[in-house]
């Protein structure tokens, strides 16, 4: 008897200490953890793509709930919803953000831009980049080897096998930016999606003089600035030989399109034109 | 026979040119001359388009230190000055010349006496290497004149002339050095005056046995000049392991041949040395090796910079038939061509035609962790390891593997028995962590 009294006393004890020490050292040493970080990181996608510029959604996270207001802290892959949502949690104003994708500047396909030479090295564009200018003979253009493809953690970009160029699936491109990182050649920009997906940009990143590109690539700009004689909007720069269009002055009149001699200037999901004729009446439709 | 301790692999010579008499590869229609030929800065071009030069004219000044002058091939009027494709099909400033006669500048000496006298002063030698554009012709095209500039509170004991041309395939040096052995001897001469050392060690592997005897018979009528015959073991021609072969001293990690009190140079720089300062004829032409295992006749040849190699194959009887890919420089260090629209740089030492049946890379299989890589590495790093961390993109880890002390050999990549691209991938970490380096400076 006397035996179990003395093990149950003894070891009651212990744990009665053990619970007292626990239970000081836990009040000494509690560390506060704004309970509003987690109701955040449980609206954000878990994508941890670090598009935001921070390390995973928890960073981002307790980053929105220390900042003073949420100015410059977007998550590219929840869009707007999900930072109103976020405003909402913390109080404060949520930023307005564009939406904008991935758009790869290249249009020079084996039909525009052939291939002279063949790579059987590694096949990263990164290492190629940096050995030499790649199997076509632009110094400028997509290596098509897909570093973008391997980065992206959305499965949005894709290499086309017809035009071994990479190709955006504007359903699952977040715009995170993960591409644009990866590309060694700087192709991939990240462009405002405009309104109904729609938008022009210029197909190419080629900043040789004209008449050396135009005998490599059929489709790269060469400079000619017929763009920017055109443009109502001041939304076109020449710079280097190669146009540039704003996307915020881009007013999608899609003049720009119709002038460029070498078509390096190119529209994405616009409807058909009809005929000629009736080209400027649907300028003014997409206008408004 | 001496050779230097770490790594190294032995490789099948195939000197397939060696002994065989320079030609003369007669001047092209136009030449397009690279103000660019070195990891420096590319030159200031000195002549507008229009302009008349003659053979030794200044056609581009040196821009700050690490540069050097580019002088005039060829005669003729200056087409443009517009950017020319290198061999890495990048484009940098270069000046095209269409070639009219073969006038050269009156001060250039073309007699062919030996002159064995020089009576300049160190600083005036350094000077007038500076002047007649030189750079180390073995390939890294380092100008020359910095390199025998001694940093201060550093001191050179022995100049080291590099004759090892341990690369397969190519002869250019060896055959310099049979043809013109006492020139080379005076501009060991000249560059120990430079330098102001008394001891000069020449280092020729092996399998140049007469270029041994023929260096050798010269170098006694000189003071000081020992030539010492080395195994044929790849990479020798490096500076490193140069150094170690005929010193037993190793440069240490991060630093200099000076830091061992070494200062190498190449043979045919020295011979380009001799020209400058005793013809005071610039580095316009040099010996390219044009060879291949398809080849009829290889050979070693006497071009102009500037030359297309488009006109080089066309003077050497074309391009063999079943030629699948072609090298400029060696089948280790060497570089693939894209296009033979590319002009001979200064650094350009041969030509090297391989056969469609060995031009493509091997399918890469596993690493089965024989340490093959481990063991031929020059400078005792563990390219198996590089490669994995290079793939991962882990450039830090790959600096403290001191990815950065790479020769870019590969030895690594020739011995592995997957064959895995292992130099691609350290290649590619060097760049990385040289561009993080630079951006953490900024």
């Amino acid at each position: 008897m006397n035996v179990i009294l003395i093990s149950v006393l003894s070891l009651g004890g212990i744990g009665a200490l053990s619970a007292l020490i626990l239970y000081f050292v836990a009040q000494k040493f509690q560390i506060f953890e704004d309970p509003r970080i987690d109701e955040v990181e449980a609206v954000l996608p878990a994508a941890n793509c670090g598009g935001c510029g921070y390390p995973g959604c928890r960073a981002f996270a307790t980053a929105c709930v220390k900042a003073e207001s949420l100015d410059n802290l977007v998550c590219p892959v929840g869009g707007a919803p999900v930072m109103e949502k976020v405003a909402s949690i913390l109080g404060k104003a949520a930023t307005t953000i564009t939406p904008t994708i991935a758009v790869v500047r290249c249009g020079g396909s084996c039909e525009y831009r052939p291939r002279v030479n063949i790579y059987d090295g590694v096949k990263t564009c990164a290492i190629v980049h940096q050995l030499y200018q790649g199997e076509t003979l632009c110094s400028w253009g997509c290596l098509g080897f897909g570093d973008c493809v391997t980065a992206c953690t959305f499965d949005a970009i894709h290499i086309n096998p017809q035009t071994l160029l990479p190709e955006v699936d504007e359903e699952k491109c977040t715009s995170c930016g993960l591409c644009v990182k990866a590309c060694p050649r700087n192709i991939i920009e990240l462009r405002q999606k405009g309104p109904k997906s729609r938008r022009i940009y210029v197909n190419c990143v080629n900043q040789d003089k004209g008449a050396v590109n135009k005998k490599v690539c059929t489709v790269a700009c060469i400079g000619c600035s017929k763009c920017q004689q055109v443009c109502n909007y001041d939304a076109i720069t020449i710079a280097n030989n190669l146009a540039y269009i704003d996307d915020e002055k881009c007013k999608l009149c899609r003049k720009c399109v119709d002038v460029c001699p070498t078509n390096s200037i190119v529209e994405i999901n616009f409807p058909p034109r009809k005929t000629k004729t009736e080209t400027s009446s649907n300028i003014s439709i997409t206008e408004q | 026979m001496k050779t230097f301790k770490i790594g190294g692999i032995y490789i099948e010579e195939y000197k397939l040119s060696a002994g065989e008499r320079t030609k003369v590869i007669t001047l092209p229609q136009q030449v397009v001359v690279p103000l660019r030929h070195y990891a420096g800065k590319p030159s200031i071009p000195q002549v507008k388009r229009g302009d008349f030069v003659k053979v030794g004219q200044l056609i581009g000044l040196a821009d700050g230190f690490v540069s050097a002058n580019v002088h005039s091939p060829v005669s003729g009027k200056v087409a443009k000055i517009d950017n020319a494709l290198d061999a890495y099909g990048y484009k940098y400033p270069s000046v095209f010349i269409d070639v009219i006669g073969d006038d050269w500048l009156e001060t250039i000496d073309l007699t062919p006496e030996v002159n064995h006298t020089c009576e300049l002063t160190s600083s005036e030698i350094i000077k007038k290497i500076a002047e007649s554009g030189i750079v180390g012709l073995g390939g890294a095209t380092f100008p020359t004149h910095v390199k025998l500039t001694i940093p201060a509170g550093k001191k050179a004991e022995v100049l080291i002339i590099n004759g090892a041309e341990c690369e397969p395939f190519l002869t250019c040096d060896h055959q310099l050095m049979l043809e013109k052995g006492e020139e080379i001897i005076v501009g060991v001469t000249i560059l120990m005056k430079a330098l102001n050392v008394k001891k000069a060690l020449i280092g020729i592997e092996c399998n140049k046995n007469d270029a041994i005897i023929n260096i050798k018979k010269w170098a006694k009528t000189e003071e000081g000049i020992e030539v010492v015959p080395l195994q044929t073991k790849y990479p020798q021609g490096c500076e490193k392991q140069l150094i170690e072969a005929l010193t037993g001293r190793r440069v240490p990690r991060g630093g200099l041949p000076v830091d061992v009190g070494a200062v190498v140079q190449n043979v045919a720089t020295t011979f380009a040395v001799y020209e400058a300062v005793q013809k005071n004829k610039p580095l316009i032409e040099r010996i390219i090796t044009v060879t291949g295992k398809s080849m009829s006749q290889p050979g070693n040849f006497w071009v102009r910079i500037g030359t297309p190699l488009s006109h080089v194959v066309e003077q050497v009887g074309g391009i063999p038939e079943d030629t699948g890919k072609i090298v400029a420089g060696g089948p280790m260090m060497g570089r693939a061509l894209f296009s033979l629209e590319v002009a001979v740089a200064k650094g350009t030492s041969g030509l090297l035609f391989i056969p469609s049946t060995e031009a493509y890379r091997k399918k890469v299989e596993n690493c089965i962790r024989c340490s093959k890589c481990v063991f031929a590495c020059p400078m005792g790093l563990e390219p198996y390891l590089l490669m994995s961390l290079g793939e991962k993109m882990l450039w830090e880890e790959m600096q403290k593997n001191q990815a950065l002390d790479c020769i870019e050999c590969g030895s690594c990549s020739f011995i592995c028995p997957s064959h895995r691209p292992l130099l691609d991938y350290i290649k590619n970490g060097k760049v990385a962590i040289n561009n993080i380096k630079i951006n953490s400076n900024n």
